[in-house]
């Protein structure tokens, strides 16, 4: 039964009424991150009684998440954030369904989790999860909502949207057909993001599935809307068609079997977390390198370090010489990696070389 | 007459401004070349290009007047 008291000023629009109304009620949406663009697609979908709402995300609540994050609260840190977002939405909007799942979204587990939904709302932070989205979009068929951000600009479409014909709209993969190398991208986390950027952007896209939901309007497919915060710049670029320079699994074994984790492929260097980071300090031999820049904030002394940032690391490899193992971290755990990377390849196989994974947000998450 | 090209996010980055101007090229691959040599940091980068506001992917033929774009992806979220 509809509430038409709550969703009155929408159902009176023209093209809306208790039929579009109905239709948002039927609708089964997945959103994938509940970080900066997340927040606010969660908001306006639930608000305008979206009637099933997916929630993936496996990351905590942190402090330096809450200047663009707008659903979570200082009470929250520490916390799940799909689990955080859902209660948040459930007293917000008490008529719908939210299913939180608070785990990381992989090859061995996106089908099953997106297969119950229609629409799919790519929030991401990583390219690892934005190929692998795309792809399971691609073999199930659903209609994938894009946006991304970083610093001041934001991208937005809908991929692999169901033509009328029957044939699929473009892909991501129509657009960047290749993922781009290690690290050759910078994070929010790494490369900072105004905290209104992925709020303008997060909107637009919950546009995007009301329309796709409602049947009205124009859904932005087929073509890249961009848009600059500083300038207040947008542009629109025309994506044409499908490209034959990129392979897609073409099945569910292949798709289960392809690699999407090579953010974490770090050839003759590892990643290591947490506890055994704080384990492998007490060995001797050990050098652990802070490869951030000069008073770059938090200040670390917890444990014994040198600072060497990144863009000097290859001048000053020779102060390595005499470390056994070398272990480096950042804030995120993405310089770091690039980090481990370039010296593994200075010293090949003369040394065991680790990034801390998840760096310095990482450990404060743990303590 | 140099064509002016539009870059964005950490292509920018490299190159110090969002539109810069190159002289004397006839086509896409000859435009990205010229870039490249000068700001041989974009060479790492993996970029769509745009003529006239449309992605393109073969080698395109430009004129005086053709708008180029290169639009790197964004990973944020």
């Amino acid at each position: 039964m509809i509430n038409s008291e709550r969703y009155h000023r929408q159902m009176i629009l023209p093209g809306m009424g208790i039929e579009g109304q109905q239709k948002l009620s039927n609708a089964k949406v997945l959103v994938i991150g509940a970080g900066g663009l997340g927040c606010p697609v969660l908001q306006y979908l639930a608000a305008a009684g979206t009637g099933k709402l997916g929630i993936v995300d496996d990351d905590l609540v942190s402090l330096s998440n809450l200047h663009r994050q707008v659903l979570y609260s200082v009470a929250d840190i520490g916390k799940s954030k799909a689990t955080s977002a859902a209660s948040k939405l459930e007293a917000l909007n008490p008529d719908i369904e939210i299913i939180p799942y608070p785990f990381r979204l992989t090859n061995q587990n996106a089908l099953d989790t997106i297969s119950g939904y229609d629409i799919v709302v790519d929030g991401s932070d990583n390219f690892g999860t934005r190929y692998m989205v795309n792809d399971a979009c691609v073999i199930l068929g659903k209609p994938l909502v894009y946006g991304a951000i970083s610093k001041f600009e934001g991208q937005m479409t809908v991929f692999n949207m169901p033509g009328k014909d029957g044939q699929s709209g473009v892909n991501y993969r129509d657009l960047f057909p290749v993922p781009p190398g290690e690290m050759e991208v910078p994070n929010c986390e790494d490369a900072g993001v105004l905290g209104v950027l992925p709020g303008i952007i997060g909107a637009s896209m919950a546009n995007e599935v009301l329309k796709i939901i409602i049947g009205f309007g124009v859904v932005s497919t087929g073509k890249l809307l961009t848009f600059n915060a500083l300038t207040n710049s947008t542009y629109e670029f025309i994506l044409g068609d499908h490209s034959d320079d990129y392979i897609v699994p073409g099945n569910v074994d292949a798709f289960m079997q392809a690699n999407y984790d090579w953010n974490c492929a770090l050839p003759g260097a590892g990643e290591i977390a947490g506890k055994d980071f704080f384990k492998m300090l007490q060995n001797p031999g050990v050098m652990v390198i802070d490869v951030r820049n000069r008073g770059e904030l938090p200040i670390v002394s917890r444990f014994k370090h040198v600072n060497i940032p990144l863009d000097e690391l290859a001048d000053r490899a020779t102060e390595f010489t005499h470390a056994e193992t070398l272990i480096f971290f950042c804030k995120s755990g993405q310089r770091s990696r690039q980090a481990a990377g370039l010296i593994n390849e200075k010293f090949r196989d003369g040394k065991l070389i680790y990034s801390l994974r998840g760096g310095l947000n990482g450990l404060d998450q743990q303590l | 007459m140099p064509l002016t090209v539009s870059l964005f996010g950490q292509l920018s980055d490299i190159t110090g401004s969002n539109i810069i101007e190159v002289e004397n090229v006839i086509d896409t691959n000859s435009l990205i070349n010229n870039i490249k040599e000068r700001f041989p940091l974009i060479k790492d980068n993996k970029f769509a290009v745009a003529v006239d506001k449309k992605i393109i992917r073969e080698n395109t033929l430009l004129t005086e007047q053709s708008l180029v774009a290169l639009l790197p992806p964004f990973s944020g979220g």
